[in-house]
């Protein structure tokens, strides 16, 4: 039932939801220092990355797309990044080129998708081999190092105790949330995934809008980089690879669906905090970082489960498009 | 289609013509060999995922499978017989096709949205289970099976005409091979004329897994040596070799022998880059294009997409 009060009504929570309670109880009775202050501080600046990461998502999966490229393109903008910061140039010209190199591809995915017709995994997928070739060639499969000291200064800073990780990671949240509820360019990214076909006849150059959602996955690739090469005071070429898988299982478990334009944002939130805090307490318990990415799979799959029986045991009579 | 298969295979011809042009090493017996070699890993790899692809699905998780598949047929190749060793990689192979294809069968993932998971969850079980170990040096017998001749061709040569003929016959003069079709073409049209789409579905995730397995082998048998990440870098070469053969990622359109020649191009292309000394850090890059190409030409010849960027489904 397409509406514009979908936009705005209340939802029940995801089943991540749930999942992320029993975790967090999980975590804080098995994992010895896991429910300290320390700790807690230390799942929200490992998951602000993912966040910026998985709120672009999150809008191009509403508009029924998909993009795999994130991971690899993070590597390739982080790689420039401290080249950049490497050969001598102050920290704002070196980020003003990453977040073109991550604009321009986020382009190009856009591009692909909205103005060739080209379905979006594939079409990211073969930017994903591109930007991760990029990558590699760049720096011939070497680290970046000696990116000199005024990122991991950055990046170490804090503000009232909040350290800065967090501080972006919050304030591209609330970016979104305006992004998403308050602006032309948000009801246009519900319409694209709901009924795109009408947005067109409309009048609204959906196309323009279409592409704009990729390119901003793009930045936010960028802007990701600035993070992850201040965290790992150096650029590696395949550092981030499989990230957007985080991300993709952030979003699917957060509630946002590949049908009908319906995503929110409050659930990717979750959903980062739930992959957040099922690597961080693995971690805890000695789980090595292998397994986590096949719990994080698992994770999926128990948080569709819940959803679909939920959705069964409510409207058995969904129509099915 | 027959003029496309003529297109391609010219576009074969051509690069060989380039490529012994640009080069001394291409045209000889020994390089042409290795290239009919790769290309049957190619092909191995990719045939099953044609059978995906023909439903209009996807299968990302063999490059990843081939991973998993190839170190316990080593661990277990090790630790009793090469029988073995076949045995558990085509069992693992087919278990994680298998379970792709209850995700989209059952829990109605998308297909590239379950294999792609499936992907990162196998990635993880095998460093896991690796621990960083390499675990090499097979028996002679069992390397054979990939690095070995037989009659002056190369040992998977055969398997992959083995494979070619069996899945042409599967294809197109079997039941279940025009269902395959029918269900990529329409799949409600196909459910509403009783064909079994979920049992069908389940078989091509599981057949392509069971390839991958069967890939998996000959690949460890090539290499004879095993490691968590061996299978990384062939996923992209064999969706591109698909997509290049003209199998349509809409579905219901394409063929076996078209993954054929799209392997062999692939392979050329590949080739030829070692041979003209271009580093395998490019690798991703081009085969990242060709995969883009592949689809735009797929999607401008032959059809106008309904809605544009829609993603495909099973459904």
């Amino acid at each position: 039932m397409p509406s514009t009060g979908r936009l705005t009504r209340a939802r029940a929570l995801p089943g991540v939801a749930y999942l992320l309670v029993v975790l967090l109880v999980v975590f804080s009775i098995f994992g010895g220092g896991f429910a300290s202050v320390p700790n807690l501080l230390n799942i929200g600046v490992q998951s602000s990355v993912l966040l910026l990461l998985a709120l672009p998502m999150t809008l191009i999966i509403m508009s029924e797309g998909l993009d795999l490229s994130m991971g690899a393109l993070l590597g390739l903008a982080g790689v420039v990044l401290a080249m950049q910061l490497a050969a001598g140039l102050p920290l704002p010209l070196a980020l003003a080129a990453a977040l073109g190199v991550g604009a321009a591809f986020g382009l190009a995915n856009g591009v692909l998708v909205v103005a060739l017709g080209i379905p979006p995994f594939v079409a990211t997928l073969g930017t994903l081999g591109v930007a991760q070739g990029a990558a590699l060639v760049a720096t011939g499969g070497q680290s970046v190092v000696g990116i000199g000291g005024a990122l991991p200064a950055l990046y170490a800073s804090a503000w009232l105790g909040v350290p800065f990780s967090i501080l972006v990671a919050g304030l591209v949240y609330l970016t979104f949330h305006v992004i998403l509820y308050h602006t032309r360019f948000g009801t246009y990214v519900f319409a694209i995934g709901g009924n795109r076909e009408a947005l067109v006849l409309a009048g609204v150059h959906a196309n323009l809008y279409h592409v704009g959602i990729y390119g901003l996955g793009g930045v936010m690739a960028g802007v990701a980089a600035l993070l992850l090469t201040g965290r790992m005071n150096s650029g590696h070429p395949t550092a981030a690879l499989g990230m957007e898988f985080d991300a993709i299982a952030a979003v699917i478990v957060g509630g946002t669906s590949f049908e009908r334009g319906n995503g929110w944002l409050p659930g990717t939130l979750l959903g980062v905090l739930a992959v957040g805090v099922l690597r961080n307490g693995l971690n805890v318990m000695a789980v090595s970082s292998s397994l986590q990415v096949a719990s994080i799979g698992l994770l999926v799959i128990v948080a569709l489960l819940i959803d679909s029986a939920r959705d069964k045991t409510r409207d058995k009579t969904r129509d099915k498009r | 289609m027959k003029t496309g298969l003529a297109y391609r295979l010219l576009g074969v011809l051509l690069l060989c013509a380039a490529l012994t042009l640009a080069t001394d090493a291409f045209l000889t017996v020994s390089n042409l060999l290795n290239v009919l070699r790769q290309a049957s890993l190619v092909f191995l790899l990719a045939s099953g995922v044609t059978l995906v692809v023909l439903t209009a699905g996807l299968d990302l998780s063999i490059g990843a499978n081939v991973g998993l598949s190839a170190c316990v047929a080593a661990a277990a190749i090790k630790a009793g017989a090469v029988e073995l060793g076949v045995a558990a990689a085509l069992a693992c192979g087919l278990t994680i096709g298998l379970l792709n294809g209850l995700m989209v069968t059952r829990l109605h993932v998308p297909p590239f949205i379950a294999t792609y998971g499936m992907l990162w969850v196998v990635h993880g079980i095998t460093y896991w289970y690796m621990a960083g170990q390499t675990v090499y040096d097979f028996p002679e017998g069992f390397r054979a099976l990939g690095s070995g001749y037989l009659l002056g061709l190369p040992v998977p040569v055969y398997l992959m005409g083995a494979c070619l003929a069996l899945g042409g016959v599967f294809t197109r003069h079997t039941t279940y091979g025009h269902e395959i079709y029918a269900i990529g073409a329409n799949a409600e049209a196909a459910r509403l004329s009783g064909i079994p789409v979920r049992a069908r579905l389940n078989l091509v995730y599981g057949l392509s897994g069971a390839m991958a397995g069967l890939a998996s082998i000959v690949y460890l048998a090539r290499l004879n040596s095993a490691e968590a990440d061996i299978g990384e870098p062939l996923m992209l070469p064999a969706i591109a070799a698909i997509l290049v053969g003209g199998t349509s990622l809409f579905g219901g359109i394409g063929s076996l022998s078209g993954t054929l020649v799209g392997a062999i191009l692939l392979t050329l292309v590949l080739n030829g880059m070692n041979l003209l000394a271009i580093g395998a850090n490019w690798q991703p890059l081009v085969t990242g294009v060709i995969v883009v190409l592949a689809v735009w030409i797929d999607v401008a010849t032959r059809r106008a997409p309904a809605a544009a960027g829609s993603p495909v489904r099973a459904e």
